[in-house]
């Protein structure tokens, strides 16, 4: 069994409502002031916290472990900043999973990056969860990379991601650093063919 | 049926397939900053890699330097410290440090053009989303993650996909007082921040062939925040004739060598895309965000847009009633800075408006010019434009990413509104939860900073 697998995911959910979320929000840019990834979690969401004086949901006593993130469209927008992923990552017992209904390219490929899934659902049915999930903050949410479905109770919406990144995580190699290291001689090979720098 | 500039750019790099399906892609260039590297170095010693293409890497720091003076150690410890670990990465792996101590630094999107680092047909990546900048030169250049960071260090390489390719086309004459910067956000207006996702955009058509490099750069640079990783310009005789002569483009024999590969990246005429936009240059204004989200902009001419549920939460954060012009709207900091407007051309084009209209900074506005690089500035204190700039009441700080991020001291206080000639309004993105950004051209900035409210810069210029 490889640990790294990432086909199946089941958690508690905690849901952050609106388009367009930012990762200036999700993780502010004055929290990047660091050398390393220790300790961001508790920046995640930090001004939308402040602002909402305990109210936000990842404030929630309810919601404090949960895993899967829902979030609504183009969740992750702007920049690249890794800290954003790494900060939900980090995040109490850490998000795992997160349902959207879509998702910003650079923060999707960061998630991809460090192992967590970021799934597509249609509107419709990403509101059924959300109010499943509202109404009952015990109720189990699951990722399903293998059926590409994630089931609450009852409910069960189809989902979807790029097979690439879907195979990646099923099959634990997500960290991608391995396989490209593999390609040594090959890339070296393609190098040659390529223009120096400062020719 | 011909083939696109990007697919002949990935093409070219492409080393292997990958079980994944996606393709092994080497980087000709990676650009590495303080931010978002040291944890990919931290990685890198924790595997014991090293560094497999030093002379395709190169560093600066920009995101955290204070622009106020550069002298070390600065106030702020974490700064500091940040930028020695830059130093000392840099050192022990024999890459290029582009240094304050020697002139050279800058915001990388300023800097990376300015060596003649960038070229056409070239893959480039760095850790930071406004990469597509470079795209300018009909590179394919794009932002990554820290992890990816690491990936680029150990391997010079990538496990990417293939994106599609929009082809956004303008045609026709700007009018007067209409810069890249409202291009690019008439673009993102009228397309959203979401549509770019999974595409590279080409930008072209008369307009942008009529561009400047730097104007080139401006439209590039916002690419990201029409949610395209990339976007770029097909290169031609502008871009040759500004690459010609700088301290990384070929030299010698090795010039006409490198003109006809350049030439012959070029998308084919008959190339097939897989979405083409038509957009006329006669429809742009002067643009002003008004929102949270770089689409949520108008004409300056224009009101507001009416109340609507999806905007609600944008009218709530900036306080404007829905329907009302945004001109006459009193502002409290003047920005003008950013990778995507702090190239010489931006502030020698404010200069001269300052100059010839004699006006100064309305009392009360705070305004900055920031520019993109040591060159830049050296170029414009050479010019005496320093002076036009303090005459009129804004200061001229040194080179660094400033206001745009607040990673530094230059930040905004409550709810103060800025004119920001930068790249994102995010809410808190200048540094305070409760702060405005209207994203503007840096013309438009200025008018707004003599004026003190937002303000059509063609008349307050005129």
């Amino acid at each position: 069994m490889n640990e790294l697998r990432r086909s199946r995911i089941a958690g508690k959910a905690v849901a952050v409502d609106g388009h367009d979320i930012d990762t200036d929000r999700i993780f502010p840019a004055r929290r990047m002031r660091c050398v390393t990834f220790d300790g961001l979690g508790a920046y995640a969401f930090e001004d939308a916290r402040r602002r909402a004086g305990g109210r936000h949901p990842f404030d929630d006593p309810a919601r404090a472990d949960a895993r899967v993130l829902l979030v609504d469209g183009n969740f992750g927008c702007g920049s690249s900043r890794e800290h954003a992923p790494q900060a939900l990552l980090r995040w109490n017992r850490g998000i795992q999973a997160i349902v959207g209904e879509s998702f910003a390219q650079i923060f999707f490929g960061n998630c991809v990056a460090i192992g967590i899934p970021c799934v597509s659902a249609a509107p419709e049915d990403l509101r059924k969860l959300k109010r499943a999930a509202a109404a009952d903050p015990s109720l189990e949410v699951v990722v399903d990379l293998e059926t590409m479905d994630v089931s609450a109770g009852p409910l069960r919406i189809p989902v979807v991601m790029p097979e690439s990144a879907r195979h990646r995580l099923r099959t634990g190699r997500w960290d991608s650093v391995s396989e490209l290291l593999e390609g040594k001689k090959e890339v070296e090979s393609a190098a040659a063919g390529l223009p120096l720098i400062g020719e | 049926m011909g083939t696109t500039l990007y697919d002949k750019v990935f093409d070219a790099h492409a080393v292997r397939p990958l079980e994944s399906g996606q393709t092994q892609v080497f980087m000709d260039v990676h650009l590495v900053h303080e931010v978002t590297s040291p944890q990919a170095f931290g990685m890198l010693r924790e595997r014991g890699l090293g560094v497999a293409h030093p002379e395709r890497t190169f560093a600066t720091c920009d995101h955290i330097l204070p622009t106020s003076s550069l002298r070390r150690p600065f106030e702020d410890p974490v700064a500091d410290r940040m930028m020695a670990e830059l130093e000392t990465n840099c050192g022990r792996h024999g890459i290029r440090y582009l240094s304050p101590d020697r002139g050279e630094q800058g915001i990388l999107h300023v800097v990376g053009p300015e060596l003649g680092l960038t070229q056409p047909g070239m893959t480039i990546c760095c850790g930071d989303s406004h990469t597509s900048t470079h795209g300018a030169f009909g590179a394919i250049a794009f932002g990554i993650g820290t992890t990816q960071v690491r990936d680029v260090l150990a391997t010079q390489t990538l496990a990417l996909e293939k994106l599609r390719v929009r082809r956004i086309e303008v045609e026709g004459r700007l009018g007067p007082g209409v810069y890249a910067k409202d291009v690019a956000l008439f673009v993102i207006q009228r397309l959203g921040v979401h549509a770019g996702s999974g595409f590279a955009t080409e930008f072209g058509g008369g307009t942008i062939d009529a561009f400047t490099m730097e104007e080139r750069m401006t439209l590039c640079n916002m690419a990201i925040e029409g949610g395209a990783t990339c976007g770029y310009v097909n290169p031609d005789a502008v871009t040759f004739d500004y690459l010609r002569g700088r301290e990384y483009a070929p030299k010698g024999d090795a010039w006409a060598r490198a003109v006809a590969r350049w030439t012959s990246m070029r998308s084919d005429p008959d190339a097939r895309y897989d979405d083409v936009v038509r957009l006329a240059a006669e429809d742009i204004e002067p643009m002003v965000t008004w929102g949270i989200t770089p689409a949520q902009s108008t004409a300056v001419t224009a009101p507001l847009p009416a109340f609507s549920a999806d905007l609600a939460e944008a009218f709530e954060h900036m306080g404007f009633a829905p329907g009302r012009p945004l001109r006459g709207q009193p502002i409290d900091v003047a920005f003008i800075g950013s990778c995507t407007n702090a190239r010489s051309s931006d502030l020698e084009e404010v200069a001269l408006r300052l100059r010839k209209s004699g006006r100064k900074v309305r009392p009360g506005v705070r305004a900055l010019v920031v520019p993109g690089s040591q060159k830049v500035r050296e170029r414009l204190v050479a010019a005496g434009l320093d002076r036009v700039f303090l005459d009129a009441g804004f200061e001229f700080r040194e080179a660094g990413c400033s206001m745009c991020l607040a990673m530094n001291p230059d930040k905004l206080v409550g709810r103060e509104i800025c004119a920001s000639s930068s790249n994102r309004n995010f809410k808190g993105r200048q540094g305070s939860d409760q702060g405005r950004t209207l994203l503007m051209s840096p013309v438009m900035v200025a008018a707004a900073a003599v004026s003190g409210c937002v303000e059509d810069a063609r008349e307050v210029f005129a």
